[in-house]
């Protein structure tokens, strides 16, 4: 007996010979299975990502089997690892850069708050300069909470609208970080 | 080669400065020596072309708030030839930190004297670009001197409760 679980459908009208849904929650499946990481590695929690991108936790079965380096191609920005404040305008500049729609996971205690690192040279977590949806708990987190955190922000994605870059709550939002909001 | 002692190194340097050096001392084996801003220069280029002293370990400073206020300028210069190693101090004010700079004579105190700036402050004269090198450039403070707490005492997002502890 196989052990493949499969997802389940949206809820929708369903007859025989169709199936209608809404397009954001077929939107929303389609971004939510694939996630095209953008790996932000600085530190330890960078190596921790390499196991999970690795075969034994295999993200690539959430459909990121792809981490981009471009952030033109990419939609989820994982930032890990220590980001010092020399680095903070590097990190802006990459969150710019990508492409609507994006999302954010604060990788470790490091990107989350600072961490250890409460110093004068350290960023006290990367949500002091751009929006972030999942913070990883953990120093370094192990790979399975990297998967649970991909997996939340999977819930986020497919619960999201189709448009959100045009809402006010996203456009204020972005305001508040000093981000231009009219690059598409 | 005869490795050079410390002792046969002291009597060169004192014959050739006198009370230029002010005072030494021995810790570990490690021959330190005391001098002023003013012979630094002298010293250094002393132990580099006639003390085999060819190479230069590392410019740091520390800063002794205590008492007269003073940052000491380090300089650690190793004998490769004769794998000796020498501490060279120089005192100076922190009101008015300022020292030749080191760059005449080994292009490699460049950064060093860089680092040192960009933590203590420390102003070498001469130096050809005295720019921070770790921090970012709109640092308006010296990190390393001892005029700051060492955590803001304000801050109640670390606090012990938060953690179950």
């Amino acid at each position: 007996m196989s052990q493949i679980t499969l997802a389940d459908r949206p809820p929708g009208v369903e007859g025989s010979g169709f199936f209608a849904t809404t397009l954001d929650k077929a939107v929303g499946l389609a971004r939510a299975n694939s996630l095209w990481p953008l790996p932000f590695a600085t530190s330890c929690c960078g190596i921790e990502f390499m196991a999970t991108m690795g075969s034994t936790y295999d993200l690539a079965r959430f459909g990121a089997e792809r981490p981009s380096f471009s952030p033109r191609q990419a939609d989820m920005l994982l930032v890990m690892g220590t980001i010092a404040k020399k680095m903070a305008p590097v990190l802006k500049q990459v969150y710019i850069q990508m492409a609507e729609p994006r999302w954010v996971i604060a990788v470790g205690a490091c990107a989350s708050s600072g961490g250890i690192f409460d110093t004068y040279s350290v960023l006290q977590g990367i949500d002091e300069i751009i929006p972030v949806d999942v913070y990883v708990p953990g120093c370094p987190p192990r790979p399975e909470a990297i998967l649970d955190g991909v997996m939340r922000l999977q819930d986020i994605v497919k619960s999201e609208s189709l448009n959100r870059r045009n809402t006010p709550e996203y456009k204020e939002l972005l305001e508040k970080y000093g981000i231009a909001t009219d690059n598409g | 080669m005869d490795k050079r002692d410390n002792q046969s190194l002291l009597a060169e340097l004192t014959d050739r400065f006198g009370t230029g050096i002010s005072r030494h001392e021995e810790p570990y084996g490690l021959l330190t020596i005391h001098t002023s801003k003013e012979l630094i220069l002298d010293v250094l280029a002393f132990l580099k072309e006639s003390a085999g002293f060819t190479y230069l370990t590392d410019i740091t400073a520390v800063h002794y708030p205590d008492g007269d206020n003073t940052f000491a300028i380090v300089y650690h210069v190793h004998n490769l030839l004769e794998n000796v190693r020498v501490r060279i101090k120089a005192s100076i004010p922190v009101s008015d930190p300022k020292i030749p700079s080191a760059t005449t004579l080994w292009a490699g105190a460049n950064w060093m004297e860089r680092e040192t700036y960009d933590f203590f402050g420390v102003q070498f004269e001469g130096h050809p670009d005295l720019r921070r090198i770790l921090n970012m450039d709109d640092l308006d403070v010296f990190p390393m001197r001892r005029e700051y707490p060492l955590e803001d005492p304000n801050r109640v997002d670390k606090r012990d409760f938060y953690f179950g502890r």
